[in-house]
């Protein structure tokens, strides 16, 4: 692949909204239970039933405009509109998919997210709008044919739009992971993604900086990030060689095979085209009131976006730092338990921590902050033992990665770690001086180096003074002691 | 018995001059006897008809009787009641038992009421004639070389031919209304969202609305004061205070008895009696509006201007929600699957080329085509623009006048296959009664005399949004004067 | 306007309802019948006009979020062309 191609990535997401029952019928929408026993008559469309909508489905999509445009209603449809989009599939039992077009609840908005080349930027939301999920084609094989399970069938969906904002996988693995973490934030949907409750769809196109938009193609269903990082990669690496091969590119929507890690246009799609939606006779405008708009903004827990003012503002944080801080709802409680523990002006440190030790530790067990060993109380105890100088910053890293084994429990883990370690730092004067003068007459030539005028034989009789202390003597004092003797 | 009145059925019921099992087997037998050349029936099911009637006569007997229980009622087969076949007249349903009650049939079961039977209708209620069922025509009772007007033909003729001594149905575009001229009934559509849609097939979701074939506005109040009420299931059901119907049946105080309708004011729609409009029906009807004055009415002109696009609008809307709305008969969970396909594309394509006749696939074409990419625009909004402009009319009517009378249908009964194979002459027989469903406004046909052949003409009223009771109140003083609603067709009354 | 054959096969299609030649010959000349008595409609000013959806100037109710259905699925599927384990099957999908 030669360089100097732009990609293009926008995303279409659809995250199950977590309610107890169905969008347009009374039908629970457990997962996992067997097949069609959640398929109501109208989950059947059965002739003569009608939908009726679930105030629930609706509220969380106004959740979900409030989280992502700071609290603001703005970008709320006060008044907005049902729609059927017909195609003919034995998974839609209507032959339509009661959605929303021209109007839906939610236009705008957006989520703030770290691109490893861009630093922080903002995808903007197109729209989300309210639709009904389909049932299930089983493929395995019944004498030839396929089954259909409706228990998904009429199951809430928000359908999130962003804008093609994207450059590359890495972004657009940020963003779903931005997403994934806000409609968890606001309570909206379970984000669990074996279960399909948050499914990417990947418009990506490719073109020369500067040209217009390239002919895009629709990856289809990725329903975890490994995917979705993985397919874009193909299919932008295919597209890029396809034109370099002097050939076009043709609107498509393809599917993406995790085997073979390739995408491959998807047949059945290729005459439905043309959904006639038109403005659903069974359902009357939706109309959302400021009244309700109120009540669900003053249920809201504090936004990403606000977190991050005010890490900003009130702990003089980095705007880097405080996006990450804010990846998910429990990474701001870890931060922020951590503050509440140590005080405002600790929370540099509680930063750099977290997005030090702990992360890489999370990253490496490929762990989320949630099932992190280390609990914030626990990280916190040892940071304030770095604080009153019982540990140095160095074998504090010890302490912490004890923890994280399970050396110790309890709030107090750091201290008991600590102290059945030996790993306390030695502040006694006494103590060091002996270790110096034991460490000066056994390096004779450093010393004459160093009042020969070389700085660098300082350092290392440090260095063999920590040695010698096991790494315990506190580094300010070994220095201060040092300088003292040898002048 | 059969030539009477609900309300004496009711007394007869209560005095244990009948039972319910007596009056429902009375009018079994009176089915046998006349459905072979009548075809109003598509399913007749004595046995469970029967085992209702005899809960009827146990609750009759306890002493808690409402003015429905044990009055055996025909019901239109578009309506689903459990256990029963429940066809919409097409093939498609030709196997489909009902597994829940409608919303209607629900009514009617609490009332303890009995179902009689499942009537004959054009197929999806798509049609003016009852030719498009797939249970084959209906024969007007007053001579059976004629339609009966579709498409709750089978209800009218069930009704007209003392089958039954009344009826549900449905009305779309005058399903209800111009049957009911055609046969010599009352027919009331009520205002959409009086009546629940749950369980009621539907043809054009927006247009739809329950309703009833009757001998007389009195039956029809009782009648709806059953098949009325909110339902939380139908989400344009509208949530209103329950109101009698009938309340305004009784002359009121202060008003002199021969002149009930003192203070109404009737509005003409002057354009209704021009061009299209058979002269024995102008005849008819005029003398009906003579006849309101008589009573104390004030007759005012008014004019809908744009009712004469209603037909158009008519054609674009019905389809397009009816396109979608059969797109559920895919013979994957229940009704038609052809027996022979290769793949699942063939599947769909052959079990709806077998279950759907003619007309409906005519619709869904048109349908598919309003609603298609780059038709949209040009066909489907402008034709809700046009509703919006004879809601507007009608809005504007309403300003000068009680009601809006004319003609139900351009002409009485006309003979079968007579527009069988023109689609446009046979849409343009509801060129009157549409325009009452695009506005969502109830609407009336009562009988008002007889044209050529001796055949029944009706007399059409529109009402305002709710407006029933009063509408019933005007056709029951019209009746009160008159006996063209006690007409029956020969050989029909005995 | 007036429909092509082409237009015909294409909407039927997209109806899924098989028609043949003969089929869509027929159904061709009374769709144009049909469409010029729609486009009647063509001939009025509607400049401004709000498009009117519903019969009835109401606003949607919504239920609250409670199950309220049981399973019926045996009853459902007793009317159902061919099941199996509790599953409606049709001709293989292919995606």
């Amino acid at each position: 692949m030669s360089a100097n191609w732009e990609i293009v990535i926008g995303l279409e997401t659809h995250v199950q909204l977590s309610t107890d029952s169905k969008i347009f019928s009374g039908s629970s929408t457990a997962f996992g239970a067997a097949p069609n026993t959640q398929a109501s008559a109208v989950d059947i469309a059965l002739p003569g039933v009608l939908p009726v909508a679930n105030r629930g489905a609706v509220e969380r999509a106004i959740r979900f405009g409030l989280g992502v445009n700071g609290g603001l209603a703005d970008n709320i449809n006060r008044r907005s509109e049902f729609a059927r989009k017909n195609y003919f599939y034995p998974d839609l039992p209507k032959g339509y998919q009661i959605s929303q077009l021209d109007l839906p609840i939610v236009n705008g908005g957006e989520i703030a997210i770290v691109s490893p080349t861009r630093g922080e930027i903002k995808v903007r939301l197109t729209r989300a709008h309210l639709e009904e999920d389909a049932g299930k084609s089983l493929h395995e094989d019944f004498h030839g044919m396929s089954g259909i399970d409706l228990n998904r069938a009429g199951t809430p969906l928000l359908e999130i739009v962003s804008e093609p904002d994207m450059r590359s996988a890495e972004e657009a693995v940020a963003y779903a992971r931005a997403l994934h973490a806000m409609v968890r934030w606001i309570g909206i949907c379970d984000g669990n993604m074996q279960e399909g409750s948050f499914r990417c769809d990947a418009n990506v196109s490719v073109r020369r900086p500067g040209e217009a938009l390239g002919t895009r193609r629709e990856v289809k269903n990725l329903n975890s990030f490994r995917f979705l990082q993985q397919a874009i990669e193909y299919e932008a690496r295919w597209q890029i060689e396809t034109l370099e091969d002097g050939g076009r590119i043709q609107q498509a929507t393809v599917l993406f095979d995790p085997d073979s890690g390739k995408t491959r246009v998807m047949r059945s799609k290729e005459d439905a085209h043309d959904y006639r939606y038109f403005p659903d006779p069974d359902l009357l405008p939706l109309v959302v009131d400021e009244a309700w708009l109120d009540r669900v903004r003053g249920e809201l827990p504090e936004l990403p976006q606000q977190k991050r003012d005010r890490y900003v503002s009130a702990y003089a944080l980095s705007s880097a730092d405080a996006v990450a801080l804010t990846q998910s709802r429990e990474t701001a409680e870890y931060f922020e338990d951590m503050v509440d523990v140590l005080g405002d002006d600790a929370a540099k440190t509680v930063a750099n921590w977290m997005m030090g030790e702990l992360a890489a530790a999370l990253n490496r067990d490929n762990l989320d902050i949630p099932r992190s060993p280390v609990t914030s109380r626990q990280l916190a105890g040892l940071l304030r033992r770095i604080r009153d100088n019982t540990v140095s910053g160095k074998l504090a890293k010890d302490v912490f990665d004890a923890m994280w084994q399970g050396d110790a429990r309890g709030e107090d883990a750091a201290d008991l770690i600590i102290e059945k370690r030996g790993l306390k730092q030695i502040s006694d004067v006494g103590a060091i001086e002996t270790i110096v003068d034991q460490v000066l007459a056994a390096n004779s030539k450093s010393v004459e180096e160093f009042r020969a005028g070389k700085d660098k034989a300082f350092n290392a009789l440090v260095g063999q003074v920590m040695k010698a202390s096991k790494g315990k003597a506190n580094p300010a004092q070994v220095n201060e002691i040092l300088r003292r003797k040898l002048s | 018995m059969i030539n009477s009145s609900l309300k004496e059925l009711a007394i007869a019921l209560a005095l244990k001059k009948v039972s319910s099992v007596e009056l429902t087997q009375l009018f079994l037998d009176r089915i046998a006897k006349l459905n072979g050349e009548l075809n109003a029936f598509i399913t007749v099911d004595a046995e469970r008809s029967l085992a209702q009637a005899r809960s009827a006569d146990a609750r009759i007997s306890a002493g808690n009787a409402g003015p429905l229980t044990g009055i055996p009622v025909a019901h239109k087969d578009i309506f689903c009641a459990q256990g029963w076949l429940t066809t919409c007249g097409s093939k498609m349903l030709s196997n489909f038992v009902a597994p829940y009650d409608a919303h209607v049939i629900g009514r009617f079961n609490d009332a303890g009421s009995v179902i009689l039977g499942k009537t004959n209708m054009d197929e999806f209620a798509m049609g003016s004639s009852n030719e498009t069922s797939f249970y084959g025509p209906v024969k007007n009772p007053w001579n059976t070389g004629r339609v009966p007007g579709g498409s709750s033909g089978g209800s009218a003729a069930a009704v007209a031919a003392r089958m039954a001594p009344v009826a549900t149905a449905t009305d779309t575009g005058g399903s209800i209304r111009q049957p009911a001229a055609l046969t010599g009934l009352t027919g009331l559509k009520p205002t959409y969202g009086v009546v629940s849609r749950y369980g009621m097939i539907a043809f054009a979701s927006s247009l739809d609305q329950g309703g009833i074939l009757a001998r007389s506005a009195e039956d029809a109040a009782l009648m709806l004061n059953v098949m009325s009420g909110f339902d939380a299931r139908d989400s344009t059901s509208i949530d209103r205070v329950t109101e009698d119907y009938g309340r305004e049946l009784e002359v009121p105080g202060g008003v002199a008895p021969n002149l009930p309708l003192t203070g109404v004011r009737v509005g003409v729609v002057k354009e209704h009696f021009g061009a299209g409009l058979a002269p024995d029906v102008a005849r008819a009807v005029q003398s009906a509006l003579d006849e309101l004055r008589r009573l104390g009415a004030t007759l005012v002109d008014v004019s809908t201007p744009n009712a004469r696009l209603g037909v158009a609008a008519y054609y674009v809307i019905a389809p397009a929600e009816a396109s979608s709305n059969l797109s559920r008969f895919d013979g994957v969970r229940y009704g038609h699957r052809a027996k022979s396909y290769s793949n699942l594309a063939e599947m769909y394509s052959k079990s709806r080329a077998e279950g759907f006749g003619a007309e409906v696939k005519r619709r869904i074409l048109i349908g598919t085509y309003v609603l298609s990419h780059g038709y949209y625009d040009a066909y489907y909004v402008k034709a809700q623009k046009i509703r919006r402009l004879i809601a507007n009319d009608f809005a504007a009517a309403f300003k000068d006048c009680d009601i809006v009378v004319g003609p139900t249908s351009p002409t009485v009964a006309f003979e079968l296959g007579a527009k069988a194979s023109d689609p446009v002459q046979m849409y343009l027989n509801d060129v009157y009664t549409i325009p009452a469903n695009l506005a969502g406004l109830p609407g009336m046909s009562i009988p008002c005399g007889l044209g050529e052949h001796g055949l029944p003409v009706g007399l059409h009223m529109v009402g305002n949004y709710f407006a029933e009771a009063k509408m019933l109140a005007i056709a029951h003083h019209y009746q009160c004067a008159t006996d063209w609603h006690l007409r029956s067709p020969e050989g029909m009354s005995a | 306007m007036s429909l092509s054959i082409e237009e015909v096969h294409r909407i039927a299609l997209l109806a899924r309802i098989e028609v043949s030649d003969a089929e869509a010959l027929a159904a061709q000349r009374q769709l144009n019948e049909i469409f010029s008595l729609i486009g009647e409609m063509q001939a009025v000013d509607t400049e401004g006009i709000q498009p009117m959806a519903h019969a009835q100037s109401a606003l949607l109710r919504l239920r609250d979020d409670v199950v309220t259905e049981v399973d019926q699925h045996a009853l459902f599927q007793s009317i159902a062309p061919q099941v199996e384990g509790g599953l409606y099957l049709v001709p293989k999908v292919i995606e």
